[in-house]
């Protein structure tokens, strides 16, 4: 006791001040508020998993802008001299193992048995049309069909729940039996007839993805305002004189946001995966555009000898897939930690 | 439960109107001529075959005509294979697509299990990351990328298996795996999730505390209640295989019914595409009621709610 006394440096009054006792500030809180935003997003940032999705979507949206630039080939151009040529990447053609040599799978270097002295990053189809330059072009389609049919949803499906659910009583009874009937068919077979009677097309298919895709929102937005709408805060507002519109703007919409951009994060997948399997039911794209789904469709028919026909637009879309549903994950557990487990 | 069920079937069949309605219109919108070669034909010809398939009567005497033969049974005849009628053709395609459908549910399913089992009792372990990466991409990747990755190198390079067609067991383990691998990651994750929700539960506690062996807890007490839910998934899931065969029956060169219905989309065989359509929506209907009605069976708690 004595001891610790003594190593105790000399105290003196000046170091000490008054204690400033406000009555006032007790309440205060130090620091800086987190919102829902916020604190969403410090949750997601340590999400790997959502980071590497973010990365990778951005990577190839950026490729799908500018890869069809970044050489002098177009997606159409046609050149049966230089038909079907493997993969050929300058500096990489070193690397054996990649198989980016120019070297097909007989053994055979088909950049010299043609006489082509150009390089073909993913090399050529059988017209002889720069697979590269197609690749990043279908990514193109498949990522605008799959933005379009996400926002086509979101817009009907946020307005259908909504008003379902915000207006209740007949209004609501009608919307839903009119969904009841919709869910009871499969969308599978909506989406092909749909496809079958508007000729294929990029209008045609985004169009036949939103018939039956706002279902899904709607049913979501509709549970989750009805959870809202009579809670306290709402009741709150309304006391206060708030008009519908501003309910809505300002007290619905916000608190169920996270739920919607969860639910366009898994739509666009969904479409991604669905535009992909209508080409391979002959209902896709037709060239010379050219979407992933078709792209790799194409491949197949001559996949045991032109394997990079299918490989590299199959990794594309495997990589978007895998990204879409890894930031949908990590958006889900960001926005509702509930969820988490 | 009886009434429940009762008016589930009556719902049923009004949604079933509703499909076959819509179905019969919109094909009288399709585009194209429905015969394998109406340019070689003479304009009399044309009217010929348009008698013969009662194409030349008024559309509402065609729909009534349809909706009558459809609840005898009868969905038409095909066009292009000389008037065999859609029935026995659905019923010859129907084999290798059954087959295989149930054969990826049954496999996704046992390792959809193990892999949710696994990874909700090894909870935040290596094992439990590893089963959801590979769940996540089960779910990613889509199932034609699998095939034709599978095809490439199982089938050509290493020639381990049949690259394609049906010709015995070896020929189904490609398309199988191909389609299970999405249903396996659906279920893991879903197993997962209900398995760990379960662990949580006051009835676990009280029986670890009783003294069961953690055998015991994990098989009696967790899967069995964690499995339930899985129920409800069932519907999707087949709407999923439905998908996963179309495209797979494609890729392998399946005689399947999705492999027919692709073919008859191609050349404009209308009774064929409406008898599929048809037939995919009443096994889609149908498996959704029973999914409900089961479900209300095994969880007493949903009976009460729903069936009120």
């Amino acid at each position: 006791m004595s001891m610790r006394q003594e190593q105790l440096p000399d105290l003196t009054d000046d170091m000490f001040q008054p204690a400033d006792i406000d009555s006032s500030k007790n309440e205060e809180i130090a620091g800086e508020s987190t919102g829902f935003w916020k604190d969403a997003w410090r949750r997601l940032r340590k999400n790997l998993g959502a980071i590497i999705g973010i990365v990778i979507i951005v990577v190839l949206s950026l490729l799908a802008i500018f890869g069809p630039m970044m050489n002098e080939y177009s997606y159409h151009e046609q050149d049966l001299m230089r038909a079907k040529l493997p993969a050929k990447v300058p500096g990489l053609e070193n690397v054996g193992f990649l198989g980016l040599n120019g070297v097909d799978i007989r053994g055979v270097d088909q950049y010299e048995a043609k006489g082509v002295d150009e390089y073909f990053w993913f090399g050529t189809d059988e017209f002889g049309r720069d697979q590269w330059t197609r690749v990043w072009q279908g990514t193109r389609i498949s990522l605008f069909i799959a933005l379009a049919a996400a926002f086509i949803d979101f817009v009907i499906g946020v307005a259908y729940g909504g008003i379902s659910a915000f207006y209740g009583g007949r209004v609501d009874n009608i919307l839903q039996r009119i969904i009841e009937v919709l869910v009871g068919i499969p969308n599978l077979i909506l989406i092909i007839l749909f496809i079958l009677i508007f000729e294929p097309g990029i209008l045609s298919i985004i169009l036949a993805l939103a018939v039956t895709g706002w279902i899904g929102m709607a049913r979501i937005v509709r549970g989750q305002v009805l959870k809202l709408k009579n809670q306290e805060f709402v009741l709150a507002s309304r006391t206060l004189g708030a008009s519908d519109g501003r309910v809505i703007g300002r007290h619905l919409i916000p608190n169920v946001l996270g739920q919607i951009i969860i639910t366009t994060m898994f739509t666009i997948p969904n479409a991604i995966f669905f535009e992909a399997f209508l080409s391979f039911i002959g209902l896709g794209i037709r060239p010379p555009e050219a979407s992933l789904g078709s792209i790799i469709n194409n491949g197949f028919s001559s996949l045991q000898i032109y394997p990079h026909l299918v490989l590299y637009p199959s990794i594309v879309i495997s990589l978007l897939m895998i990204a879409f549903n890894l930031v949908g994950d990590g958006l889900r557990d960001a926005f509702d930690p509930k969820l988490r487990k | 439960m009886g009434r429940y069920i009762g008016g589930r079937v009556v719902s049923m069949l009004v949604t079933f109107l509703i499909i076959a309605s819509l179905t019969f219109f919109l094909m009288k919108l399709l585009p194209g001529t429905p015969f394998n070669n109406q340019e070689k034909m003479s304009e009399s010809q044309i009217q010929q075959m348009n008698e013969k398939y009662g194409l030349n009567d008024p559309v509402p005497v065609q729909y009534v005509t349809y909706m009558t033969n459809l609840f005898k049974g009868d969905l038409g005849v095909s066009f292009q294979q000389d008037g065999r009628s859609v029935t026995t053709i659905i019923g010859e395609r129907i084999g290798p697509s059954a087959y295989l459908g149930f054969q990826s549910l049954l496999i996704g399913t046992i390792f959809g299990l193990l892999l949710g089992i696994i990874a909700a009792l090894k909870h935040n372990t290596f094992l439990d990351y590893g089963s959801m990466i590979i769940a996540v991409l089960g779910i990613s990747i889509p199932s034609f990328v699998i095939a034709g990755m599978m095809q490439y190198w199982v089938g050509v390079k290493w020639g381990m298996l049949p690259v394609a067609y049906w010709e015995g067991f070896e020929y189904t383990i490609m398309p199988t795996i191909a389609i299970a691998a999405a249903v396996t990651a659906t279920i893991a994750r879903f197993m997962r999730t209900e398995m760990l929700e379960v662990l949580g539960q006051d009835y676990i506690t009280t029986a670890k505390a009783k003294g069961l062996t953690s055998t015991a807890v994990v098989i009696k007490h967790t899967i069995r209640n964690a499995s339930i839910p899985i129920i409800t998934i069932m519907g999707p899931m087949v709407v999923a295989l439905m998908t996963g065969t179309l495209v797979i029956e494609q890729i392998f060169v399946i005689p399947g019914l999705g492999e027919k219905f692709v073919s008859s989309i191609m050349t404009n065989d209308f009774p064929i595409i409406m008898g599929t359509t048809l037939f995919f929506s009443i096994l889609f209907i149908v498996v959704i009621l029973v999914v409900d009605v089961l479900y209300g069976i095994v969880d007493p708690r949903i009976r009460l709610a729903g069936g009120k």
